[in-house]
C-alpha cells in the first residue's frame, strides 16, 4: 500500500526552515538555468526566424558569410531570368540582390557595435513576407532614405523617424521603422541596394534572395544554379543559411548554460542529500512504525523520494517564477560569423520553464535517492530502540 | 589552540554531512573562480593593447579597407616613429569550426613594432625571405599538430581559392594574453593573390611619446575627414577594448550568476550548520554547565562553520587554479586564460564570509541556550 503524500506534506511543515532553505537553494539554481536557457533561446530564435524556407539565398562560392561574398550584376540578371524565380502580378521577378556592410557605430550607452546596413531591392517586402513597417513609411526608390530595425532603435542615436543618419559620406533620412517577426533583420538598417552600392564597394552585390515558384523543388534550383558555368555561387535555403550563421554562438551559449547550471546543481544536490538524510535520521522511529504497520520498504523508499521531489518541485516553481520578469528583456551580443551586433530578447518560453522543472525534479530525485534507500533499509528493531 | 580537538570531533561527528557540505562549497567556488577568471582574462586582453601604439582604421567600420597611399602620409606625421599595416584574411582551415585569426602583415615593418611576437632570429629570417611563408603561434602549432616547414592550405573566404603557406617561423607571445593562436603571413602574397585588389585593412602607428596620442589622433582624423576614406584613429588599447565590449555585458552576467551561486551555497551551508546546531543542544548545555563561557561556544560554532567553508573554498579555488594551468583549452578562446592571484584571494575571502554568515544563527543560538530547558528537553 502506498503511504499517503499527506504524510510527507505534514513532515515538511514540521521543519519549515530546512525545507525552505533547501527549496530556495534549488530555486536559485533553477533560476540561473532558466535565465541562461532563455538567453540562448532568444538568440537562437532571432537567428532561426531570419529568412524563409520559401526563399533561396545565393552567395559567391567559398564565402562563409555575406560579408565575404560578391556577385556581379550579370550574375543577378542570370538568376533573375531563371524560370523557378517567382514573379509578381506585373511579371517582375521577386528577387532582392543585396548589399551587406557592417558599420561601426557608437551605442547610446557607450561602447562600439557593428551594425549591418543592408541594401535591398524595392520589392523586398514581397520577397520576404514577415517584414512590416511599424512606424513611418517604406523608402522611396532613388531617395537617400533608410529604414531602421525595431530592435536597435533604442540602442543607437539618430534612429527616430525624421532623424538624419550619417554614413558613407552622406546623410540619410530615417523614414520608418520595421519589424521582422523577431528575427535578426530587426537589428539592421535597410536602404535601397542601388543607392548603397556605390557608397560602399562599387559594382558588386553580396547576396541574392529570391522567392521560389515551388519551394519543394529547392534541390533542383540549387543544382541548376551551382552547375551554371556562368555563375560561381553556392545556394542555400534562406532560413537555413541564417540558422547556420548562428550555430557556433548558439552552441557556445547553450554550453555555458549547461555548464554553469550543472555545476550549481551539483552543489544544490549535495545540500538536498544533507537535508533528506537529516529528515530520515530524525524520523527513524516513525519509519519503524510505518514498517511495523506493514508498509513495504519499497513504499517507504518512494515516500521519501516523493518528499525530496516535492521540495525540489517547490524550489523549481519558485525559480521559474522569479525568472519570469526577464522575459522580453533586450540584450545584444556580436555574432562573430557576420561580425555584426544582434539584439535579441530573453525568451522564457513554456518549453524553457518545463525544462527548468524537469531539472529541479531530477535534482530532487538524485538528492533524495540515497537517504530514501537508507530509510527503507532501516532495521525495524534498531530504529524503534533509537526512539 | 587547546580546543582544536573539540572542534575537530564535532566536524567529523557526521562525516557524510561535512564532506557533502565541503564539496558543495567547493563546486560553487570552482564556478566562481572560473567565471571571474573569464572577466580578468578579458580585461587582460584589452590591456595587451599598447597605449603607445595607435590603430588607424576606416571610419565606416573595420571591414572597410584604407588606401595604400596613406602609408607615406602617416609616416610623415610628427610624433609618429613608424607605421605598419595589416589585413584580416578570414580563411578556413579544412572546416569552418577550426577557427583561428589570420593576418596579412607587412612583416618588415610589423615585427619590429610588435615585440610581443617573440621569434627566434633564424626563423624570423626564414619567414622574411619567403613570400609564401607563415609565422604561426605556438599554441596554434600544437592545436593542429603542425611542424616547422610544413605546408598549410587555407581556403579564402574574402578572396576565393586555395591559399598555400609554408610554416617558416613559430612565435611565443609575451605577455601570454597577446595570444598564441595567431597566423601571420605576408601582405605581398595577399596583394598578388587578389590581383592587386587589396589595400591595407588598418594601419598601426608607433608613437614616440604616448602622451601625444590625443593630439596625433585628432590631427590624423582631421586630415582624412573629407576624403573618400575617412579614418578613425584610436589607441590600440581602446581598439582592443572595443572588441571585448562587443561580446555584450559579460561583467554584469558574471556578477549576476556569481551572486546567485553565492546565495545558493549560503543556503546549503547555513542549513548544514543549523542541523549541526540542533543535534548538539544537549551537549552545549552540558558544556555550559561545566563552565564554558557563552562567548566561547559562539566562537566554536563559527570556527566550525568557517573550517567547512574554507576547506571547500580552498578545494574549489585551487582546483580551478590547477585545472586552468598554462596551455589549458580555454586559452584557445581567451588568450592567456588563467586564475589570477586576486581571484584566489577573493574566492577564499568569500568562503570565509560564507562560513561566518552561515554559522552566525546557530552560533548565536548556542550562546543564548538556556541550560535548564535544553537539558529538560533531552530527558
Amino acid at each position: 500500500m502506498k503511504i499517503p503524500i499527506l504524510y510527507n506534506l505534514r513532515s515538511l511543515k514540521e521543519r519549515p526552515v530546512s525545507t525552505l532553505t533547501t527549496a530556495a537553494g534549488m530555486a536559485l539554481v533553477v533560476a540561473v538555468f532558466v535565465a541562461m536557457m532563455a538567453l540562448s533561446n532568444g538568440f537562437r530564435a532571432a537567428m532561426v526566424r531570419t529568412g524563409s524556407s520559401d526563399n533561396a539565398f545565393v552567395l559567391r562560392r567559398g564565402a562563409t558569410a555575406e560579408m565575404y561574398s560578391g556577385i556581379g550584376r550579370n550574375g543577378v540578371s542570370i538568376v533573375a531570368g531563371m524560370p523557378f524565380v517567382a514573379r509578381d502580378a506585373n511579371n517582375l521577378p521577386l528577387i532582392s540582390p543585396e548589399i551587406f556592410v557592417v558599420l561601426g557605430l557608437r551605442r547610446l550607452n557607450g561602447g562600439l557595435a557593428n551594425v549591418v546596413v543592408r541594401g535591398v531591392s524595392a520589392r523586398v517586402m514581397q520577397v520576404r513576407d514577415n517584414i512590416e513597417i511599424t512606424e513611418g513609411r517604406a523608402f522611396r526608390p532613388g531617395a537617400a532614405e533608410i529604414l531602421i530595425g525595431e530592435a536597435i532603435i533604442d540602442r543607437f542615436p539618430n534612429t527616430a523617424v525624421g532623424d538624419t543618419f550619417k554614413f558613407g559620406g552622406r546623410d540619410w533620412t530615417v523614414v520608418g521603422h520595421f519589424s521582422a517577426g523577431g528575427s535578426s533583420f530587426e537589428s539592421e538598417v535597410w536602404g535601397e541596394n542601388e543607392l548603397l552600392m556605390p557608397v560602399f564597394r562599387g559594382e558588386v552585390f553580396q547576396s541574392i534572395s529570391f522567392r521560389m515558384t515551388d519551394p519543394g523543388s529547392f534541390d533542383g534550383v540549387k543544382q541548376t544554379l551551382e552547375d551554371d558555368r556562368r555563375l560561381f555561387v553556392e545556394v542555400f535555403r534562406e532560413n537555413e543559411f541564417y540558422a547556420s550563421q548562428s550555430e557556433l554562438l548558439g552552441q557556445i551559449l547553450n554550453f555555458i548554460a549547461v555548464f554553469i547550471a550543472g555545476v550549481m546543481a551539483v552543489g544544490a544536490v549535495f545540500g538536498a542529500i544533507n537535508t533528506m538524510y537529516a529528515a530520515v535520521s530524525s524520523r527513524a522511529p516513525e519509519i519503524a512504525v510505518l514498517l511495523t504497520l506493514g508498509f513495504k520498504p519499497g513504499n517507504v523508499l518512494s515516500s521519501f523520494l516523493a518528499e525530496a521531489v516535492l521540495i525540489a518541485f517547490l524550489g523549481g516553481l519558485a525559480g521559474c517564477i522569479i525568472t519570469l520578469p526577464i522575459n522580453g528583456l533586450v540584450t545584444s551580443t556580436t555574432n562573430w560569423n557576420s561580425f555584426s551586433e544582434v539584439a535579441f530578447a530573453f525568451r522564457v518560453t513554456p518549453n524553457v520553464l518545463v525544462n527548468g522543472m524537469i531539472f529541479a525534479v531530477v535534482m530532487g530525485l538524485i538528492g533524495g535517492f540515497f537517504p530514501a534507500r537508507k530509510a527503507a533499509k532501516q532495521p525495524v528493531v534498531v530504529a524503534l530502540r533509537e526512539g | 589552540m587547546k580546543y582544536a580537538r573539540l572542534i575537530w570531533v564535532n566536524l567529523i561527528r557526521n562525516k557524510r554531512r561535512t564532506i557533502l557540505t565541503v564539496l558543495s562549497v567547493a563546486v560553487a567556488l570552482f564556478l566562481f573562480t572560473t567565471l571571474r577568471s573569464v572577466v580578468t582574462a578579458l580585461n587582460a586582453v584589452s590591456e595587451v593593447g599598447s597605449e603607445s601604439r595607435l590603430v588607424v582604421s576606416s571610419a565606416m567600420g573595420i571591414t572597410f579597407p584604407l588606401p595604400q597611399s596613406y602609408y607615406e602620409r602617416l609616416r610623415a606625421q610628427e610624433g609618429v616613429e613608424s607605421v605598419t599595416w595589416a589585413n584580416w584574411f578570414g580563411g578556413v582551415y579544412v572546416d569552418p569550426s577550426n577557427f583561428f585569426a589570420q593576418f596579412a602583415i607587412d612583416a618588415e615593418t610589423y615585427l619590429p613594432m610588435y615585440p610581443e611576437v617573440v621569434v627566434p632570429e633564424d626563423q624570423r629570417a626564414a619567414f622574411l625571405a619567403e613570400r609564401t611563408g607563415a609565422l604561426v603561434g605556438s599554441g596554434l602549432m600544437e592545436r593542429f599538430g603542425w611542424s616547422l616547414g610544413q605546408s598549410v592550405t587555407l581556403q579564402g573566404t574574402i578572396i576565393p581559392g586555395d591559399w598555400e603557406f609554408t610554416i617558416r617561423a613559430v612565435y611565443d607571445p609575451n605577455p601570454a594574453s597577446y595570444g598564441d593562436q595567431l597566423f601571420f603571413f605576408h601582405y605581398d602574397h595577399l596583394y598578388e593573390g587578389s590581383n592587386q585588389q587589396m589595400s591595407p585593412g588598418w594601419y598601426a602607428l608607433q608613437l614616440a611619446d604616448p602622451n601625444s596620442a590625443p593630439e596625433v589622433i585628432n590631427r590624423i582624423d582631421a586630415i582624412y575627414e573629407n576624403s573618400t576614406a575617412p579614418t578613425k584613429t584610436e589607441t590600440e588599447r581602446a581598439f582592443q577594448t572595443g572588441f571585448v565590449t562587443m561580446w555584450g555585458n559579460i561583467g554584469f552576467l558574471v556578477q549576476a550568476i556569481g551572486t546567485a551561486v553565492f546565495f545558493a551555497i549560503l543556503l546549503v551551508s547555513a542549513n548544514t550548520m543549523m542541523m549541526a546546531g540542533r543535534e548538539r543542544i544537549s551537549e552545549n548545555a552540558v558544556l555550559k554547565t561545566l563552565g564554558f563561557p557563552d562567548g566561547l561556544l559562539f566562537v566554536f560554532v563559527l570556527i566550525e562553520a568557517v573550517t567547512i567553508t574554507l576547506l571547500g573554498g580552498a578545494l574549489g579555488v585551487f582546483g580551478a587554479k590547477a585545472m586552468f594551468g598554462p596551455g589549458n583549452p580555454m586559452t584557445m578562446f581567451i588568450p592567456g586564460f588563467e586564475v589570477h592571484t586576486s581571484t584566489v584571494t577573493l574566492g577564499l575571502t568569500i568562503a570565509i564570509v560564507l562560513g561566518l554568515v552561515s554559522g552566525f544563527v546557530p552560533a548565536f543560538q548556542a550562546m543564548r541556550l538556556s541550560v535548564v530547558q535544553s537539558l529538560r528537553r533531552v530527558a
